[in-house]
């Protein structure tokens, strides 16, 4: 066994770093650890604060108009373009309002989970 | 004649796609094919296409025409619901992997009580939610022929035993979404016609101090009622049996949220439509039945344009009660075969008969109020029940296993009462006729009480696996993370 050795593929230790490791962060999550549970309860807590931003800015929209019509007769009889006010605003204008407010609600909700991602996907920082 | 061949027409148009359908989709697992390559449009189409019933297509129009301005809030929070449920539940429950409410009961609560009795509160939404459309289909027939109510109602629950049996239809989310740009034509199309004759007569308005068209006029408790309305159908939607089951045709939660969005549009524009219907109704001085949609192109648009508008709205109306109860029904016969019956295709075939044959037994037998009134209903039901159950079941670890048994039961079963009392011995009058007529103002927030402080009573009833639903039900699905391995059970 004095022959030449044996050839071997020479590979870089750096190869095997940058094949992605199932990540740290998502781990703490699947294994439910104190650190995962914090990360799940920030990222519920974000969607449900903007859910119920939403929610109660609705309520007001919807809440306020008949207590509106109920406090101010006057607004029951108004007119807009030569038709009742409160037609113009509950046969129309509202179903643009409603739309345009899931259209916010949407990108933000989305951008909510992206950095939830980000965060999540970031590299871990060296404990000092 | 027209008319005639108007309701024939989309009889066997659906009873053929029906028959074609079978070999497009012999089992559920259309639904994991087609969601791939549905766009988050068509899918919405789908939903509005099963969602617009007899109740939007008629109903509205009849109501705001009889009882004036405090019925827009019919329209406005049949299309806020979609508001709501976007942002509380729709992402969560297409996570969920859940495929209909008993399934979304059983993965969150780890139980099959909760599962069981979601099963029945689903049949009784969906039998109250079927009772009406037989009802003015039977209504429209007679206004068509002049056949007795029962000719129309049984034809309709015909066809749609046929179509369920047959096992198309359902499946294919092209019919459906097809369905909603029928409607939204046989409106539209019509409704500019209209529009153009009342503007050559001079564009007649409102007389002065006409009490109609003012909001809080008319019943006994107009403020009461008018909340009350608006409880129920902002947070029922997210409680009705056929509306879920198409959110599971979207890819993941962010496709979810956006055909939300696009559901809310084209429900938006759909109904801009019965308000001015039942507006011109009234200028017009159209006798107050949920018939005036069919009824009033004739009247303002005469001649042979006039009865082919009128045609069109008529296939419009059967388009509409032909959807949803289809889509109804197989939610009913499925949760009836799968959760209360042995499963297979037997139970579903024997389900399916049940689930047509009791609501028109009820529609033949029951008094017969407008149809909007008895689906607002409907929906009343569904804020009591599914609502807290998806909205704590989403948003709050410490929901317990009693604590939605108890939620359910109270809520739901106040509800039905309600109903009952309301269907069958009505109409009551004063305070106790508002409350039980409108009961969402008081059994929803008793419902989310009773929910809330029975899981704080029953801490040791919390479902051990809750940490991982949350997680599943929260997390981005871009994430690699460990969602536990739940699967709705198919038949």
């Amino acid at each position: 066994m004095t022959g030449r050795p044996k050839r071997v593929t020479v590979t870089s230790p750096r190869t095997a770093a940058a094949r992605r490791p199932r990540h740290p962060l998502t781990r703490e999550i699947d294994e439910q650890t104190r650190l995962g549970e914090v990360y799940m309860r920030s990222l519920v807590r974000t969607q449900f604060r903007l859910a119920l931003f939403v929610c109660s800015l609705l309520a007001c929209v919807v809440g306020g108009l008949p207590l509106l019509f109920l406090l101010v007769p006057e607004l029951r009889e108004a007119e807009l373009l030569g038709l009742p006010l409160p037609w113009v605003v509950l046969a129309g204008l509202i179903y643009p309002a409603l739309v345009g407010g899931a259209w916010l609600y949407v990108r933000q909700a989305e951008r909510n989970e992206r950095d939830f991602a980000d965060l999540m996907e970031a590299p871990m920082k060296t404990e000092p | 004649m027209g008319q005639i061949a108007a309701v024939v027409l989309v009889m066997l148009a659906t009873i053929l796609i029906g028959a074609f359908g079978i070999r497009m989709s012999r089992t559920t697992s259309d639904f994991y094919v087609a969601s791939r390559t549905v766009s988050p449009l068509w899918n919405a189409s789908a939903i509005g296409g099963e969602y617009l019933s007899a109740a939007s297509f008629l109903g509205i129009a009849g109501l705001i025409l009889t009882y004036g301005a405090d019925m827009l809030w019919l329209p406005v929070g049949w299309t806020g619901g979609y508001l709501v449920l976007l942002v509380l539940v729709s992402a969560p429950l297409r996570r969920s992997g859940a495929y209909t409410l008993p399934d979304f009961a059983e993965a969150r609560l780890e139980s099959m009580t909760v599962r069981r009795l979601s099963s029945v509160l689903v049949v009784l939404i969906g039998w109250l939610y079927l009772m009406p459309q037989f009802q003015s289909a039977g209504l429209v027939f007679r206004t068509v022929t002049g056949a007795p109510p029962w000719v129309g109602s049984l034809l309709v629950a015909g066809v749609v035993a046929i179509n369920v049996l047959s096992g198309g239809m359902r499946s294919i989310t092209f019919v459906q979404a097809f369905q909603y740009w029928l409607k939204m034509t046989a409106l539209a199309v019509p409704l500019a016609f209209m529009l153009v004759a009342w503007w050559s007569d001079g564009a007649p308005g409102l007389a002065p101090g006409d009490e109609w068209a003012l909001p809080l006029h008319g019943e006994d408790h107009p403020v009461y009622e008018t909340y009350s309305l608006i409880v129920a159908t902002f947070l029922g939607t997210m409680g009705l049996p056929h509306v879920l089951v198409r959110f599971y045709t979207n890819p993941d939660g962010r496709a979810a949220r956006r055909t939300t969005l696009v559901v809310l549009t084209l429900l938006g524009a759909f109904y801009l439509m019965p308000a001015v219907y039942g507006y011109l109704g009234h200028i017009y001085g159209m006798p107050e039945s949920d018939t005036v949609v069919i009824a009033l192109p004739g009247r303002l648009v005469g001649g042979p344009v006039g009865e082919f508008l009128t045609a069109l709205v008529t296939a419009g109306a059967f388009a509409a009660f032909l959807s949803t109860s289809s889509g109804l029904t197989v939610s009913v016969a499925g949760v009836i075969a799968q959760d209360i019956l042995r499963g297979g295709v037997r139970s579903f075939r024997i389900a399916t008969v049940l689930a047509v044959l009791v609501p028109l037994v009820l529609a033949g037998t029951s008094r017969s109020l407008p149809v909007a009134t008895v689906v607002g209903l409907a929906f009343a039901v569904a804020a009591s029940s599914f609502c807290p159950l998806l909205v704590l079941g989403i948003w709050w670890r410490r929901l317990t296993t009693a604590g939605a048994m108890a939620g359910l039961l109270t809520g739901g079963g106040l509800a039905c009462a309600a109903v009952a009392i309301t269907i069958i011995g009505g109409p009551h009058t004063g305070w106790a006729g508002s409350l039980l007529a409108q009961p969402a103002a008081w059994t929803v927030p008793v419902s989310f009480t009773v929910m809330v402080v029975v899981s704080l009573l029953t801490p040791s009833r919390v479902p051990p696996g809750v940490a991982r639903t949350m997680v599943r039900l929260h997390t981005p699905e871009t994430l690699n993370v460990d969602r536990g391995d739940w699967r709705p059970r198919f038949m």
